[in-house]
């Protein structure tokens, strides 16, 4: 997921937690959370279809099995680079002509790139599916473009960079503490790039890595809206069905960020008028969890910090009056190791060590003292609540299911979390946060960010 | 994520393109659930737009008040802000956590918010726990406590929020450009107020902003999902019903702005520069609203099929996000254009910006670029429909506006019907490259 965790006081931020929490999700436990038909083509492309008759629409995505964390060394940003170029034309469409062909058929249509998947989609009139289906097959293996338009993307994606992170403190912060949390693990990379080495990138880098990662077996196609499975399978074998199979691997990455690490880091930037606390720490991932605590990981996020009745909240903000914003989220959606968040803003007059200290303390009394049972009950209703709401978008499954199965988890598991989520304890809950937050092995990174000393921004003002 | 395109988070109002009511009321059998839309008229008088659909046990409600920060007293800038932070922080005999509690309990979600014309209301619940939850809204609304101990809550939470928004180009330009253009105009002013402002705030100012402005005179209610016409007249009197009849308080007078045509640059030493520029728009009630709306898709509300992102993105790679964008206030009509660009590219960047804006200006859209234009708005407008919530504020949007209720029918004819000559008449009428004023942030 995005590198980049904005922090705000909650009520003008409730909506950047839930981003961290894919499976957002039921109450009434229904059996299927999306219920999606899916089958497979004999050139290995997955495929899954969720249908939502409402609207005569559809949502169509391509997911590839490749993000920033599969770029080679010294070459980061590449991935993101490459989905930029996709737009770029092929052996038979013009630069530019994929989104204008889509517009005059009265479609939307974008891409994301993040540390583990890349993703191409459109929304557009049902009748029209055949047609992006082969637009979309056509880029998957006939990608062309000039040195030229390379060059003019390339300034396009600084721009982008300094939008997003040069001109952002936090978002410059958090990278930093990125790259010292996954040290050796490829996460350490911002999915944008580094900028000395997003300048050194090359035309034939890009194709090269899309002639390493793009094909029908590394990829997954979903269409969501009107339409049924039945209805997709014909068109699917018309259009990817005619491309040959690459033999693509198991994704596997030998590396491990490192051993248990506590470290702080302190940005003073000039932009900052507000300061604020983020932390964190490496966690278990839905597709890797050697000791089965993804499940009661996330009902701990959900009691610990989301939203006003969450525990930070109540004695933080609340309670004690020592911050006006203070939560936690965990993103579990990911390859290899997820990753746990805690942030708080600090109320005036209180300082960040202040803030820090106390954070520390609220954790160590709540896993000294254990969780109460009914706090677990209602992170699990909560959690189960949104899953209600699950079917109530043309876009959230097909976003969902891409998430999933680009992580290395799979339909089952999504479809399974309700009655999973039933199952989580309150000593499932607890052994799972001792075993994040102990001190023998976890890897956790503090960041403060803090008004800059340095004279030089201020004195433009 | 890292998106190829930042989607153009500016644009305040869901894009319904305003018609003249002049289409007689007939409920539409044909065409697909979203278009059905049925007017529902309480005892009480209340007037609401619902499309009923039963595929879901899912009901959501859109209320726009006109209560937003334009009727704040001068003195008082960021009371609606502040009063829409303080509904849900308990109500009734319930405390913040208890009101939150009973929310959570029932799986409800109940969002306030507020721009600088209307205080909208947003609530979703499952077809089981509609009455639950329309009580939730009704304690909300009629008996929100405004304890003191919430009040100083959600003041500290906006007054960092004030400083977040303090360091950051783009909040630095919008104030910026809207202090310049609006002068003291309440347009001119942040929603959320200033640091002072908010300092200022007491429990009396919200108690009479609430009263004055939160009304049944004024405000508009779009409902999609699994509810009848009957049970909803029920809900909706019994919900509004002890709010006062009629709105109070004094009228706010139609801005005059000012576009004098130049850009002023507002020191903050980034490595990249903020631009954000304006000139005049329509009023979405004038007849010319859909040719208006047109014109801006192919000049620069279209992504990737406008020039602006044609000429400064594509073929120069000077921008990452460039944009225009129509705010159609209540009072007043702009029309925004905005792009980052780093430091030494930004006056080539302003320079096309100007150059295509008078080329438009000129000679306005080619034929070509009129049917890719309607092709697409016309075909993308099935888009718009695609859950409870995003009906519901259409149906809302047009109720605030009086549009008819097939107004979601007939749209894509009037589209479909504009002709270059409309595209001419809008052009001359509205585009002026020597009144685009602004700001640039940046060193």
């Amino acid at each position: 997921m995005s590198s980049a965790v904005r922090l705000f006081p909650r009520k003008l931020l409730v909506a950047c937690l839930g981003a961290a929490l894919v499976l957002m999700t039921a109450r009434a436990a229904p059996a299927q959370v999306f219920d999606p038909g899916t089958f497979e083509l004999s050139n290995g492309l997955k495929v899954v279809v969720l249908p939502d008759h409402r609207s005569p629409v559809v949502h169509h995505m391509v997911w590839y099995r490749v993000g920033a964390a599969d770029e080679p060394a010294g070459k980061s940003g590449l991935a993101h680079l490459l989905e930029h170029m996709m737009f770029k034309g092929t052996k038979t469409l013009a630069a530019g002509e994929f989104s204008k062909i889509i517009a005059r058929h009265g479609g939307n249509d974008n891409a994301f790139t993040s540390d583990n998947y890349t993703a191409y989609y459109q929304s557009i009139a049902r009748e029209h599916l055949p047609m992006v289906m082969e637009m979309e097959a056509d880029r998957m293996v006939n990608l062309l473009f000039g040195e030229e338009d390379f060059r003019t993307e390339l300034s396009v994606v600084r721009e982008e960079r300094r939008a997003r992170t040069d001109t952002e403190p936090s978002s410059l912060l958090m990278e930093q503490m990125r790259k010292r949390l996954w040290g050796d693990y490829p996460y350490a990379n911002p999915v944008i790039g580094w900028e000395d080495e997003l300048v050194r990138l090359t035309r034939e880098d890009a194709l090269a890595f899309y002639d390493r990662f793009y094909g029908p077996d590394n990829a997954i196609l979903i269409v969501a809206g009107d339409v049924r499975t039945e209805d997709v399978r014909p068109l699917a074998e018309r259009t990817y069905g005619q491309l040959k199979s690459r033999g693509f691997g198991v994704r596997s990455r030998d590396r491990v960020p490192g051993a248990a690490l506590d470290d702080t880091m302190v940005l003073h930037h000039w932009q900052v008028r507000q300061p604020s606390i983020t932390r964190i720490l490496v966690a278990p991932a839905q597709s890797s969890d050697p000791n089965g605590h993804v499940d009661a990981l996330k009902v701990f996020a959900e009691l610990l910090g989301r939203g006003p009745t969450s525990h930070l909240y109540r004695s933080l903000v609340v309670d004690r009056k020592i911050a006006v914003s203070a939560g936690a989220w965990y993103s579990a959606e990911s390859l290899d190791y997820g990753t746990f968040g805690l942030y708080a803003i600090p109320a005036e007059g209180v300082s960040t060590e202040t803030l820090v200290k106390e954070l520390d303390a609220e954790l160590a009394r709540l896993l000294a003292s254990g969780v109460d049972a009914d706090e677990v009950a209602r992170a699990r209703h909560r959690l189960k609540a949104g899953l209600v709401y699950a079917r109530d978008s043309l876009s959230r499954g097909a976003q969902t299911m891409g998430v999933a199965l680009t992580t290395g988890s799979t339909v089952e598991s999504v479809e399974s979390w309700p009655a999973r989520l039933d199952a989580v304890t309150v000593e499932a809950v607890e052994a799972a946060a001792k075993a994040l937050f102990n001190p023998d092995t976890r890897r956790m990174v503090t960041g403060i960010l803090l008004p800059g000393q340095d004279a030089e921004g201020e004195a433009a003002q | 994520m890292r998106a190829r395109m930042l989607s153009v988070a500016l644009l305040v109002v869901a894009c319904v393109c305003g018609a003249l009511a002049w289409f007689v009321f007939r409920a539409p059998q044909e065409g697909p659930a979203y278009a059905r839309v049925a007017t529902v008229t309480t005892p009480l008088g209340l007037k609401a737009y619902l499309v009923s659909d039963d595929t879901l046990p899912v009901v959501s409600m859109k209320v726009l008040f006109q209560a937003g920060s334009i009727y704040d007293p001068a003195d008082r800038r960021g009371t609606a802000n502040l009063l829409s932070t303080l509904f849900d922080e308990g109500a009734g005999d319930m405390d913040a956590l208890a009101f939150q509690s009973r929310l959570e309990d029932l799986a409800v979600s109940l969002d306030f918010s507020v721009n600088r014309d209307n205080l909208s209301v947003s609530l979703r619940t499952t077809t089981d726990t509609l009455d639950e939850a329309f009580e939730m809204l009704r304690l909300a609304l009629c008996e929100p406590r405004l304890d003191p101990d919430a009040i100083e809550r959600m003041r500290a939470a906006i007054l960092a929020s004030i400083r977040l928004d303090s360091g950051d180009p783009s909040s630095i330009a919008t104030n910026a450009l809207f202090g310049k253009v609006f002068g003291t105009h309440p347009y001119a002013f942040d929603e959320k107020g200033t640091d002072e402002s908010v300092r200022s705030l007491g429990r009396d100012d919200l108690l009479a902003f609430l009263k004055a402005r939160v009304s049944r005179e004024n405000l508009a209610i779009g409902v999609a999902g699994d509810i009848s016409a009957g049970q909803l007249a029920v809900l909706l009197d019994r919900t509004f019903g002890p709010l006062p009849e009629t709105a109070s308080g004094p009228e706010v007078p139609a801005p005059q702005p000012v576009f004098d045509g130049s850009v002023t640059r507002v020191p903050f030493n980034v490595p990249q520069s903020t631009a954000l520029l304006m000139q005049p728009g329509l009023l979405r009630p004038d007849p010319d609203w859909h040719a208006f709306y047109l014109l801006n898709y192919v000049m620069g509300g279209g992504g990737f099929n406008s020039r602006l992102m044609e000429e400064v993105r594509e073929k120069r790679g000077l921008a990452y996000s460039v944009y225009s964008a129509l705010y159609p206030f209540d009072k007043v009509g702009v029309w925004l254009v905005g792009t980052a660009t780093e430091n030494s590219g930004m006056p080539r960047s302003l320079l096309v910006i100007k150059e295509e804006w008078t080329r438009m200006a000129t000679s306005g859209p080619t034929a070509r670029e009129l049917e890719d234009a309607k092709t697409y708005l016309t075909g993308a407008w099935p888009l718009s429909f695609t859950s409870t919530g995003s009906v519901a504020s259409m149906l809302a949007s047009m109720r605030l506006l009086d549009l008819p209720p097939d107004y979601i029918v007939k749209r894509n004819d009037i589209v479909s019907g504009l002709t270059l000559e409309d595209l001419e008449r809008v052009r001359k009428r509205v585009m002026d490259p020597a009144l685009l004023t602004g700001v640039v942030v940046g060193p």
